[in-house]
């Protein structure tokens, strides 16, 4: 998975008010696996789901506004430029937004 | 930059231009010259260029061994990392190798056809792991089997890690250092191993014939089965390893191999360039290379210095110290004899060190032995003209320190021989730090004296972590650590700093937990993103904060905190405990263990219905329903209609009785009940780290109360013990006695009121078994049982608060909290797999698989 540079198409996923604040939850787009995560500052990312390490599911994660944290070995990435901070290779972040009329839409 | 027409000597010069300082190797050596160089002012002198093959920053070989047992993350043996090439202006090429040098053009030609210029150039291209030839290790197109590994680089031990969670069998080649440090690795991910060795005895390199048969036994102690004195004939399969055969015709099973059968020093590089090469680059004492136009030196793994080659950390370090000396012009007349080298073992439970010989040479050389293999120990020493020229320590290192400064300084040695190796005279370790010589080395790994660090703490340095931060001291291996922080306190006398941020009760609020709870309780904070938004810097959240500082909230106000449900963790988010494949395991609470036919069909029925991957009774008495998908859970609990187990929070976890007065013919006390009791009145509450229990009617102890946070016993004509800070996990600890009481409702009061105790003053993760020898438990004692300080009263009366205030969580799933509060984060791509043990089926592991790789993430919302 990485970043797509190219003709990335934009998916309108879910609205807003499905993702808790401070949580994350999984989705398909495209037929990938993306975790979204809704800051308390009301930013929301989109990363890959699974956690290089092992496997995790990224999505049952904890965040503050700079990083997740995996829940099987507190592995962290940056939720803005997918490094970990723990040492393990990268994670795909996938460009992201929130529409004014509050669809949450990822671009892959 | 200008091109130098003139020879560039290494001694300084007055120049207008930098000289151009190229490094070929990016490893432990390489770097290690460079920050030599550095600090010898070289930034002034050179523009420096490494190439590096791996494309990573630099790491500490030594420490892969603990990567690949989990006792490092990978991130902990990174030395310098890509910021600090930047920070010294230092080019660093990772990923680029280098094809060859033309040291009369004095330029490095690279595999991506770029040419870099030099003025000066060292090479430091280490070793490679030394693959013997084995009929069938190569498919016919050239390349390994897969399956078959080395154990030397970073990719290595990640590829090991990732197969050591796939596959059953290892089969290690070579027991020496590596193969040993290899064979335990994967033996701690539960591996089946066998180390063929092809000696007579394990580390024949180091060790004398009996050590060898004796650390055989303790190796063998740690579930590995050793084969010596057979080499190995060849390797099956076709695409993948499947066994290894031996000169027998036996053939060991294997779906991995790994080859740790030596190194040797990568001369390529050399060779292409007309340097002279033997074993490795030949070098002279300057470090600098024989053959080739000049200008080029050589440090590490790949040279061959007087007749020698170096596969350890030290000489490499020295080697490096030398070369800067003469790069920098700081001192032209540093020469390098060679090292005395010094090994140490890096596997737990065997503790061996071994420098010099392994026993007597000449004729008149002294020779003192002492064995006893049934306990794993083995030590010697070889004495010769009054100097110790050889020592090895097996199962007992206590005279480590010792012997080692006498190996490297030539001390004189006591008359009496055996004192060298049992404490009849010669400084024990206790009185070490004090008496030790200033220019004593006390890390080996990077050569740093006991003056070193003794003027690092002059220099200000008046914590461990500055210490070593400062001389790098400890950085290596780590088993200097404790003599390091010995030094330190010793040196700093009444000044020592305990490190800051260690008594944080979180990382992110940088206060202490009294200082934190007096804050949060003055400005009536009741949640967590309050607390970071008044008291952490800058007002930032930090997520490796958040469950500690959730519950200490709930712990300071049982009456409710705003809840945020992004403070929890996952497993409190949902009420379940988060498996490696990222599905659940549910634990229906069973007071005391006890349960009925009803409770047992009905958790039958359930595990049916939600197809439950294994249900396995855990060591709290408690009945465990694994592999369970998260969406599934409130349906689950619903179905059950039993509360919470809490078999997943840093919580009261769970009561373990013995069958007590009812039917035991031993019985003094009625432990079930009063385990009923006490699960029923502290169930579910927060505590610092998890809580375990245990009730037994008689000091038989059949329900380990000995070792638990807190176990009760019975001890006849109504009395019962309580005891607190026992534990039986990663760490064993019998339990302090805290007071013999009268009555089960004695019991329950004192066990609320050390719950209480704890939860008030223990650190966010601070098991008992560490908080109560940390205060004493004559402390723990006096503030409870004799209310020394006046506390008591107040700690029944907010305990009572807490468990006034319970709630079963499991009640949430009728009703989620958030959206998607129970919506799966099962990804669709492969997780690792979890084999599936249907109940009935003891041990036998069908061969379909339970992973949820092919699980569609359901949009649909558990019924509300």
């Amino acid at each position: 998975m990485s970043v797509p540079t190219q003709r990335a198409t934009r998916h309108d996923v879910c609205p807003l008010d499905d993702l808790p604040v401070g949580e994350g939850r999984a989705y398909v787009v495209g037929g990938e696996q993306v975790a979204l995560f809704r800051r308390r500052s009301g930013k929301v990312s989109a990363v890959q789901a699974t956690c290089p390490h092992a496997g995790g599911p990224l999505a049952d994660g904890q965040i503050d506004e700079r990083v997740v944290v995996c829940p099987l070995h507190q592995n962290a990435f940056d939720l803005d430029t997918g490094e970990s901070t723990t040492g393990q290779p990268p994670i795909a972040v996938h460009p992201c937004s929130v529409d004014p009329d509050g669809r949450v839409t990822v671009e892959l | 930059m200008t091109a130098t027409t003139t020879r560039t000597s290494a001694l300084p010069q007055q120049r207008d231009h930098k000289r151009r300082l190229v490094v070929v190797g990016n490893g432990m050596a390489g770097v290690r010259a460079v920050e030599e160089v550095l600090e010898r002012g070289g930034a002034q002198q050179f523009d420096v260029t490494v190439f590096g093959a791996e494309p990573y920053g630099n790491y500490n070989r030594i420490m892969l061994s603990h990567v690949l047992t989990g006792q490092e993350q990978e991130d902990s043996i990174f030395l310098n990392s890509l910021p600090w090439y930047t920070e010294n202006g230092i080019d660093l090429r990772a990923g680029v190798a280098v094809t060859r040098v033309d040291t009369f053009a004095k330029v490095v030609h690279d595999a991506e056809g770029g040419t870099t210029p030099y003025d000066v150039l060292v090479i430091a291209t280490g070793s490679s792991p030394f693959f013997p030839t084995m009929e069938g290790l190569r498919r016919e197109d050239g390349s390994m089997l897969d399956g078959v590994f080395g154990f030397r680089t970073l990719d290595d031990t990640r590829a090991l890690l990732a197969a050591a969670r796939e596959h059953r069998r290892a089969v290690v080649i070579g027991g020496g250092l590596l193969g040993l440090e290899a064979a335990h690795g994967l033996a701690t991910h539960g591996l089946q191993v066998d180390l063929v060795h092809s000696p007579k005895h394990l580390m024949n390199q180091q060790l004398g014939p009996e050590a060898g048969r004796v650390l055989r036994r303790v190796v063998e102690g740690l579930g590995i089965t050793v084969h010596t004195g057979v080499r190995t004939k060849g390797v099956h399969g076709t695409d993948r390893v499947t066994g290894v055969e031996l000169p027998d015709g036996r053939v060991l099973d294997a779906d991995l191999v790994v080859v740790a059968a030596g190194i040797r020093p990568n001369t390529t590089v050399a060779l292409a360039s007309g340097l002279d090469v033997e074993r490795g680059i030949v070098v002279d004492d300057r470090m600098r290379c024989e053959g080739g136009a000049g200008d080029v030196y050589a440090v590490g793994e790949c040279v061959q210095h007087r007749g020698q080659t170096y596969g350890l950390v030290a000489p490499l370090w020295e080697q490096a110290s030398v070369l800067a000396d003469h790069l920098t012009g700081a001192d032209p007349t540093a020469e390098y004899h060679g090292s005395r080298t010094a090994t140490k073992l890096k596997v737990a439970g065997v503790d061996l060190v071994q420098m010099g010989l392994p026993g007597p040479e000449n004729d008149d050389d002294e020779f003192v032995v002492f064995s006893e293999p049934h306990r794993g120990v083995y030590l010697n020493v070889v004495v010769r003209d009054d100097r110790l020229v050889g020592a090895t320590l097996l199962g007992d290192v206590r005279k480590t320190t010792f012997l080692q400064q006498a190996f490297d300084q030539g001390l004189p040695l006591p008359e009496e021989r055996m004192s060298l190796l049992f404490d009849l005279g010669t400084p024990g370790e206790e009185v070490g730090v004090a008496e030790l010589a200033d220019d004593a080395q006390v890390c080996n790994c990077n050569g740093v004296t006991k003056g070193a660090i003794v003027q690092a703490v002059e220099g200000g340095a008046t914590s461990l972590n500055a210490v070593m931060g400062a001389t790098k001291a400890a950085k290596g291996c780590g088993s200097c650590k404790s003599v390091v922080e010995q030094i330190t306190q010793w040196a700093a006398g009444g000044n020592l700093t305990v490190d800051e941020s260690a008594n944080w009760y979180v990382p992110g609020v940088p206060m202490a937990k009294p200082e934190l709870m007096t804050a949060i309780r003055e400005r009536g904070l009741k949640s967590v993103s309050a607390v970071f938004r008044e008291l952490a810097p800058g007002g930032a959240e930090d997520a490796k904060s958040k469950m500690g500082l959730t519950s200490l909230l709930r712990m300071m106000w049982p009456e409710g905190i705003e809840e945020e449900r992004d403070g929890r963790f996952i497993n409190d988010r949902v009420h379940a405990n988060i498996q490696r494949d990222g599905t659940f395991s549910v634990v229906p609470q069973m007071k005391g263990g006890v349960t009925t036919p009803e409770q047992l069909r009905t958790i039958a029925d359930v595990a049916d219905k939600y197809d439950v991957g294994m249900v396995k009774v855990t060591g709290g008495q408690r009945i465990d329903l694994l592999g369970v998908k998260k969406e599934d859970l409130p349906r689950m609990w619903k179905d059950l209609g039993m509360p919470s187990g809490y078999a997943y929070g840093k919580s009261v976890r769970t009561v373990k009785t013995c069958v007590g007065t009812d039917f035991c013919r031993f019985g003094l006390g009625d432990s079930t009940k009063l385990g009923i009791d006490l699960e029923t009145r502290f169930q579910g509450i927060e505590t610092p780290a998890k809580l375990k229990l245990g009730v037994v009617g008689c000091p038989r102890n059949c329900a380990e109360a000995y070792v638990k946070d807190i176990g009760v016993v019975a001890v006849g004509n109504g009395k019962w013990e309580v005891h607190v800070g026992g534990a039986a996990g990663a760490s064993v600890r019998k339990a302090d006695l805290l007071a013999t009481v009268d009555s089960p409702e004695e019991v329950i009061t004192l066990a609320g009121r050390f719950i209480q105790f704890y939860r008030e003053w223990g650190n966010w993760l601070e098991r008992t078994y560490e908080f109560v020898p940390r205060l004493g438990i004559e402390r723990v004692r006096a503030v409870l049982v004799d209310d020394s300080d006046g506390l008591a009263a107040g700690l029944d009366e907010r305990m009572q608060v807490t468990v006034d205030n319970y709630r079963d969580p499991w009640l949430e799933g009728q009703e989620p909290v958030t959206p998607g509060q129970f919506r799966t984060s099962l990804p669709l791509v492969d997780l690792p797999l979890v084999p599936r043990r249907p109940a009935g089926a003891p041990g036998g592991l069908v061969p379909e698989v339970h992973s949820n790789s092919n699980a569609t993430p359901s949009t649909a919302e558990v019924s509300r």
